[in-house]
């Protein structure tokens, strides 16, 4: 057993702390109020090599480990959550699908622009009437002759309506097999006739990432556009998302951590009835509190990147890192503002920034409930 | 142009929260709460290094003095686009001073072949300043100071600018191989990219204890130090002076009913 991060690790992590704390926390909070996509950032970040962190150099990526991902995720997402879902939507559900499933041709011409942070990565897979239930997918894809043709609409989709968007992968409908529908992955270049991107969403948090509702009217692709194979897209997005919940932990860490950085920060500073109120155990419990669930959050997202890292099923331990870490981050984020008092609660205060942000990581990629139905289902129940 | 470049290791003094208090020795402060980063200034000297390895090629070799820890700030260096690294580590270089210092790194550089060797014109710790013009000295070669500006303009001969006070920068024409001390500014030091990282970790660094280095024990630590260090002490109170007790939330409470209390604000 070795708790110790790599020497290649540590400096690493060192490395991604120093851009964060240099490059993005300076921004973060203008680039929420002006719900301002940064792509200078984005561009600085490709060049470190944080855009395509899990996938081989021969695909334009830093042929890091799942480890070194997340360690990344945290301390982008200790400056700023937009740039840590950007990041990890991008290099997850937008990349991954043509990593694991792509023939060398689209991992050519998709994936290694994706993996240089030339281009960002989409996947659109929620659906007005198919959240949760990702299985009453009702988009479709009919094959007439050499082309499919798409109709549907995707909502909430991450990354897909910013200038370096370039494609989506959705899943559609392609037939079905006995009374099963056939769901299917299949890539959609952007500026395809009949693929129709709305304007971003207005969000309670999450400002400075880029959020659309897609649309797709006798939109036509190429057959070979079809990613892995014809009904296996179902188990494509399965496996997406156990990484896609790692990341999403990794995430909900780097943002309980800036809750209790500030709140420490703010317990020490802060002073009423002639003491600093990190004097009064309410407010120093609550550090405490925050403190333990941080730790503990960060060795579930580990241990479920280590065992990525292994090649060894990580399902159940996506699952518990993503529902403790996200859980975690929403307490901390609770219990920020109420140290804070009337100041969290307006937007001179960080905190109140993180408030807004931490909500979503209890439903998005999975809601709780979801992970909860993972975990009882693993148990046998 | 090959260049030599000295990192120190130092406290992180950017984090607030960090506070000083001299050991019991009498004659260093407790380190044990402290994390250690590379010394600014040492930090843009790396860089120019490195800008001017890619521009002119060559290599860049880091040198340090300091323990195991002390890899971090080498292979930091080595991933920003260090070739190879030297790392003087003995418990006999305990103590040593500017000379020791100073003699130590002309120890190990002497050797190699360079241009230019760097170092930053100030360590934040100890703020002395002396180490880089020690070092010229000891190997006999012309520096220059505070250097905000680096060009080369023929085969051994750098333009190099220097700060001085009131923004002044004062041009002057040096031949190599030089010392010069780097100031911070000069300009703006990368982050080492992921495959950097990667590829550090696989690059040398060649640790030199005394013996490696051929100097004796009475030329480094406190026998080979012209300074020695007798006694760290916190300043003696003066009678106009009130210094307030507490820590940073009850000495402002303070602070303010003072200001309040003389109608200051």
């Amino acid at each position: 057993m070795d708790y110790d991060l790599t020497e290649e690790q540590e400096l690493f992590k060192q490395m991604v702390r120093e851009f964060a704390l240099e490059e993005i926390i300076p921004r973060a909070e203008e680039m929420d109020e002006e719900g301002e996509f940064p792509y200078d950032i984005i561009t600085k970040m490709a060049d470190l090599g944080l855009m395509g962190l899990p996938f081989p150099e021969e695909y334009g990526g830093s042929g890091a480990d799942m480890v070194s991902f997340v360690i990344a995720l945290e301390e982008i997402s200790r400056a700023d959550a937009s740039l840590g879902i950007t990041m990890e939507a991008h290099t997850t559900l937008g990349s991954l699908p043509i990593y694991y499933e792509g023939t060398d041709e689209q991992k050519q011409k998709w994936l290694v622009p994706l993996a240089k942070g030339e281009m960002l990565g989409a996947f659109g897979l929620t659906e007005p009437e198919a959240g949760s239930d990702a299985g009453a997918t009702r988009t479709t894809a009919e094959l007439d002759g050499d082309e499919w043709v798409i109709n549907g609409t995707k909502c909430f989709i991450t990354n897909s309506g910013t200038e370096i968007s370039k494609v989506v992968t959705i899943t559609a409908v392609t037939g079905m097999t006995g009374d099963k529908k056939e769901i299917s992955n299949i890539l959609v270049p952007h500026g395809t006739p009949g693929f129709t991107v709305a304007p971003p969403y207005r969000k309670m948090g999450w400002h400075a990432s880029d959020t659309h509702e897609l649309s797709f009217n006798d939109c036509r692709v190429p057959r070979e556009n079809l990613l892995g194979t014809r009904g296996g897209g179902f188990r494509c997005f399965l496996k997406v998302l156990d990484a896609g919940r790692v990341a999403i932990a990794a995430l909900a860490v780097g943002l309980a951590r800036a809750c209790l950085e500030e709140s420490v920060k703010y317990a020490r500073e802060r002073v009423q009835f002639g003491r600093p109120i990190g004097k009064f155990q309410g407010v120093s419990f609550k550090c405490a509190d925050m403190f333990m669930e941080v730790e503990l959050a960060r060795e579930a997202t580990l241990k479920a990147a280590w065992l990525a890292d292994q090649d060894r099923p990580y399902s159940r331990e996506a699952a518990v890192a993503k529902l403790f870490a996200s859980e975690t981050a929403m307490r901390a984020a609770n219990d920020a503002v109420q140290i804070h008092g009337g100041y969290g609660y307006i937007e001179d205060y960080p905190v109140c920034r993180y408030f807004r942000d931490a909500k979503i990581l209890e439903i998005g990629e999975g809601t709780s409930e979801v992970q909860r139905i993972i975990l009882s289902r693993s148990l046998g129940l | 142009m090959n260049v030599v470049v000295c990192v120190k290791q130092v406290p992180d003094t950017s984090d607030p929260d960090v506070e000083v208090h001299i050991d019991s020795s009498g004659k260093g402060v407790d380190e044990s709460k402290f994390s250690f980063v590379i010394n600014d200034a040492d930090n843009y000297a790396v860089e120019e290094a490195i800008l001017l390895k890619e521009k002119h090629e060559g290599e860049v070799t880091v040198v340090n003095i300091g323990p195991e820890a002390a890899n971090q700030v080498v292979r930091m260096a080595l991933a920003k686009g260090g070739d190879q690294a030297i790392r003087l580590d003995d418990e006999r270089f305990a103590f040593s001073d500017i000379t020791a210092t100073a003699r130590l790194l002309a120890s190990a550089i002497g050797d190699l072949e360079f241009d230019i060797v760097m170092t930053g014109c100030i360590a934040s710790d100890d703020g002395y300043s002396a180490v880089g013009v020690t070092l010229a000295q000891m190997l006999d070669l012309p520096h220059a100071a505070m250097v905000k500006s680096v060009e080369v303009i023929g085969d051994n001969k750098l333009k190099v600018g220097r700060e001085l006070e009131g923004g002044l920068l004062e041009m002057l024409e040096i031949e190599t191989p030089c010392v010069l001390t780097i100031q911070t500014g000069i300009n703006e030091p990368r982050y080492a990219s992921f495959k950097g990282i990667r590829a550090a970790s696989k690059k040398e660094i060649k640790v030199m204890d005394l013996e490696a280095t051929g100097l004796s024990e009475d030329q480094v630590g406190e026998a080979g130090s012209t300074a020695v260090m007798v006694e760290y002490s916190v300043p003696v109170v003066g009678e106009l002076a009130e210094i307030l007790e507490g820590d940073a939330a009850e000495t402002s409470v303070k602070l303010s009913g003072i200001l309040k209390e003389k109608g200051l604000v």
